[in-house]
């Protein structure tokens, strides 16, 4: 190992073992059994091999989270229920060792929080080493520079002093330069420890803007039909994730209304009726930043004083009126319906518990560009409407809304339901086009199917650490940018009693001294090439 | 030019450079072939196969090479070149027929990541001894490359709204720079391993090499994945979410981090080795692996 490594090795690790309790000891009473077993826990812990061990083992422990559904993690939520019905034996002893959250394990919280205080506890001894080696000028010169690199030794001819010119030229260089009577110490580039010091500890900042989102932020969703409009409190909310201390009875006061949304395809080609452009055109009005219109697209959200609206998914709404046995309006409206494949074939739900003679339920699909499908079922062939079509079949019964128990708006409740069926006996079944009405059978009722419009889904999140996260990865960049891109070196010119001049460089990092630096310097001060150099010595 | 043009241009400088660089691996076995009938100094075997022209200088690194060894290097090494050059054309002649970035599927990321590659070879290769190095590259990109046309083939179109962002191209860029020095770099470090086993030096050329590529390669990964959080922000509204993607991203961070802690820390520079080829290993998961076998958010990146 040649020398300016053994000397970096020792800057990383080893002197630090050595460095701060020793001048505070001298004098005292031999530390207890337990304080010395303490103190040699936190020297291993603060070690580099502890800080490589640690990062391996954060590497390892990250990986059954890619490859066990996770809980709130997965595009599909109903990932950890799937994995349940199809193992159930193994999944509660996997979900006992919170494999199916990894992420907030406390396994998992263990190790990162072991190798940030590993970290803290490894590098700001380091740095306040450094910060005392700031203040101190560079050390004077080893006693062997042929050993160092670049070296180069000979004769300078008079007139001028080669110790002047050399201190001039390094100072030009942005050298710290201190001139001795025969020599002159030289160092640049402690912008790499200042680099490397920032690179840590961004990594604590970083984690206090994580926690902040974890937190005090809050995750919510919401679907919005084309001239509806949203109003920011929590029970507007289809769905609402909120951390620990989100304040849910202070959201952002703000209403928001989507007035249109537009959808393009592909039309042709392989790619046919992929998506090519969404476009949701909204209004707001928000006591913090006044009323406005907005367009939210994907990659193109809406920020109202902190709170975020994107986009993340659209599909139709069918306007539908429902009539009862008595002729009155019991449903009417644009009614959401789900998509269930990428044309669009969608499936949704009408409920008229209060209609007379009896309650009614609806269940169907809307097919945007209605083909048709196997068993006399329509699918979808495009998800733009080329052909809208909505079929139905219907229920009467009681639709279990009474019992308190929560329900889907999305779903029925079939155990207390009849089909209602055609005069053959088989189920009733029909297909709408839009302005078209059909009588259900027994004077049921009637349902008129009105027109089509869009809905759009929303998921509105708000992360008070985000700003923190940001200034913690700009840190982080520049930090790790400095501490890999610019060598600490030090460079020493000696004149010698026997009237030689000599110089030499040392790298104090990874990266060797920049070779022109050297050889620079030694033509500035006329010192002959290196080969030549060595010639002369042993002439 | 219309883009229909451009794309078939791009098509034809595919597989043009697929036949220059299956040229370039038969001159490197003609060197391989023509260094072993002939007796010369072991550090010339791997030496002169591939000294790409160096501007003077080193002369003690460079052997003094058995001189029709050495030329059929220079060949072979010039032909690489070729190939690079017909790679690198293609590349864009698919961007201009997209009329965007041309990396926003995965036949796209596959044909701009070898010529990545083979880019990121030859700058950092230069004026080195790369010996071994130069016809295991051109194996690999050769590979990508066939894997790319064969069954990641998708004719030129336009982006799904998602994908359509700024802060992607910057990502995607960063990380296909990043992967293509990762590739060098664990090149590198296997042709040093397998050295080391031999009873190579702690410190060679090829640890060099792999070091000077991974000072590079870590930084940018860094930025890939930083900004990959921002865009996952401004897309999805969260910056972080444990995505299968972003998992593997990280976990590659992670071990390319600890590589270069192994490499500062007294008794571990021969393990440092091995959590570069872990952090690398890594990374081709995340980009076929997690790609083609788990589902994600990620996963309409489009097969
Ligand atoms: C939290 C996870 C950590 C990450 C992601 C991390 C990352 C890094 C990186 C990328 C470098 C490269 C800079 C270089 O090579 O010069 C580095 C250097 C360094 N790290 Fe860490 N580190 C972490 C934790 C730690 C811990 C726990 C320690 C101490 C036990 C530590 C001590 C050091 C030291 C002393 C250097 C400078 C080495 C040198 O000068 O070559 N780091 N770190």
């Amino acid at each position: 190992m040649d020398v300016a490594q053994e000397e970096h090795e020792l800057g990383s690790e080893e002197a630090l073992r050595s460095l701060p309790s020793d001048p505070h000891e001298r004098g005292r009473p031999r530390p207890s059994e337990v304080t010395a077993w303490g103190r040699w826990a936190w020297r291993r812990l603060t070690s580099m091999r502890t800080a490589i061990v640690l990062l391996v083992l954060l590497a390892l422990t990250a990986v059954p989270g890619s490859l066990l559904p996770q809980r709130g993690v997965a595009s599909d939520p109903a990932a950890v229920a799937n994995f349940y019905r199809a193992n159930p034996d193994l999944a509660p002893w996997l979900d006992r060792m919170s494999l199916f959250n990894v992420y907030s394990a406390p396994w998992f919280a263990a190790v990162y929080v072991l190798l940030l205080v590993s970290m803290t506890g490894c590098v700001v001894p380091r740095s306040a080493q450094l910060w005392r080696e700031y203040r101190a000028a560079p050390p004077p010169s080893p006693r062997h520079l042929s050993r160092e690199t670049g070296h180069h030794r000979g004769l300078v001819a008079r007139p001028h002093d080669p110790l002047a010119v050399a201190a001039a030229h390094l100072r030009d260089r942005r050298f710290l330069v201190t001139r001795t009577s025969n020599e002159v110490r030289a160092e640049k580039g402690r912008l790499r420890e200042l680099g490397n010091l920032a690179f840590h500890l961004s990594l604590l900042v970083l984690l206090f803007g994580i926690a902040g989102g974890k937190l005090f932020g809050y995750e919510g969703r919401v679907a919005l039909v084309e001239g509806t409009t949203f109003a920011n409190v929590s029970s507007s909310y289809d769905a609402l994730t909120p951390a620990p201390w989100a304040d849910l009875a202070g959201l952002e006061p703000l209403e928001l209304t989507l007035n249109d949304f537009a959808a393009e395809f592909e039309t042709e080609g392989a790619r046919f009726g992929e998506p090519r452009k969404f476009e949701a055109a909204v209004s707001y009005d928000s006591a913090e930043e006044g009323d406005g219109s907005f367009t939210i697209r994907p990659n193109r959200p809406l920020d109202i004083n902190g709170t975020k609206f994107f986009l993340t998914g659209h599909g139709y709404a069918p306007e539908l009126t429902v009539r009862d046995g008595n002729g009155d309006v019991a449903v009417s409206g644009p009614i959401i319906f789900l998509p269930v494949d990428p044309a669009f074939t969608s499936d949704g739900v009408v409920k008229a518990p209060d209609a007379r003679p009896t309650s009614l339920a609806l269940r169907g699909l809307f097919l945007p560009t209605a083909v048709d499908g196997p068993d006399g079922m329509g699918v979808s062939a495009y998800p733009d409407q080329v052909n809208p079509i909505v079929q139905f079949m219907a229920y009467t019964g009681d639709l279990g809304l009474d019992d308190g128990t929560a329900q889907s708006v999305f779903e029925l409740d079939f155990t207390d339901l009849d089909q209602v069926l055609d005069a053959d006996g088989k189920p009733w079944r029909v297909s709408l086009a839009p302005g078209q009405t059909v009588r259900l059978p027994d004077g049921l009722g009637s349902v008129t199917f009105d027109g089509v419009s869009r809905f759009a889904n929303f998921q509105i999140a708000r992360d008070p650490g985000k700003e923190v996260s940001l200034a913690a990865a700009i840190l982080l960049m520049l930090g790790l940018t400095a501490s890999l891109a610019i060598p600490r070196r030090r460079i020493w010119v000696r004149r010698n009693d026997d009237g030689t001049v000599e110089l030499a460089g040392r790298s104090l990092s990874r990266r060797p001294v920049p070779p022109g630096e050297l050889h620079d310097l030694a033509t500035t001060i006329g010192l002959p090439p290196a080969g030549a150099g060595q010639n002369k010595e042993e002439e | 030019m219309t883009s229909f043009d451009a794309a078939r241009l791009s098509d034809a400088l595919v597989t043009s450079a697929l036949g220059v660089f299956s040229l370039a691996l038969v001159v490197f076995a003609l060197a391989a072939a023509l260094s072993r009938s002939r007796p010369v100094p072991v550090a010339a075997v791997s030496g002169a196969a591939v000294v790409l022209s160096s501007p003077g200088g080193d002369a003690g690194l460079r052997p003094a090479p058995h001189r029709g060894l050495e030329q059929v290097g220079r060949a072979g090494a010039a032909v690489l070149v070729l190939g690079t050059i017909l790679l690198c054309l293609a590349v864009v002649a698919r961007g201009v027929a997209a009329g965007r970035a041309p990396w926003g599927n995965m036949y796209e990321f596959g044909l701009t990541g070898s010529a990545a590659v083979a880019v990121a070879f030859l700058a950092y290769g230069r004026g080195r001894p790369t010996g071994v190095l130069a016809p295991w590259t051109v194996t690999l990109v050769l590979v990508l490359l066939g894997v790319s046309v064969t069954s990641l083939y998708t004719p030129v179109d336009d982006l799904v709204p998602v994908l359509n962002s700024r802060w992607l191209v910057v990502h995607v860029a960063a990380a296909i720079t990043a992967g293509a020095l990762f590739t060098v770099g664990a090149l590198a470090t296997i042709a040093h391993l397998v050295r080391q086993r031999g009873g190579g030096d702690e410190d060679d050329h090829f640890s060099d090499l792999a070091h000077t590529v991974h000072l590079v390669a870590f930084p940018v990964w860094t930025f890939a994945v930083i900004a990959g959080a921002v865009w996952a922000e401004n897309a999805w509204g969260r910056y972080w979410g444990w995505d299968p993607k972003e998992t593997w991203a990280f976990i590659t961070w992670v071990f390319y981090a600890a590589h270069l802690h192994a490499l500062s820390t007294v008794g571990w520079r021969r393990r440092a080795g091995w959590l570069a080829l872990a952090g690398f290993l890594a990374f081709v998961f995340n980009f076929f692996g997690v790609n083609l076998w788990i589902p994600g958010l990620h996963s309409y990146a489009g097969v």
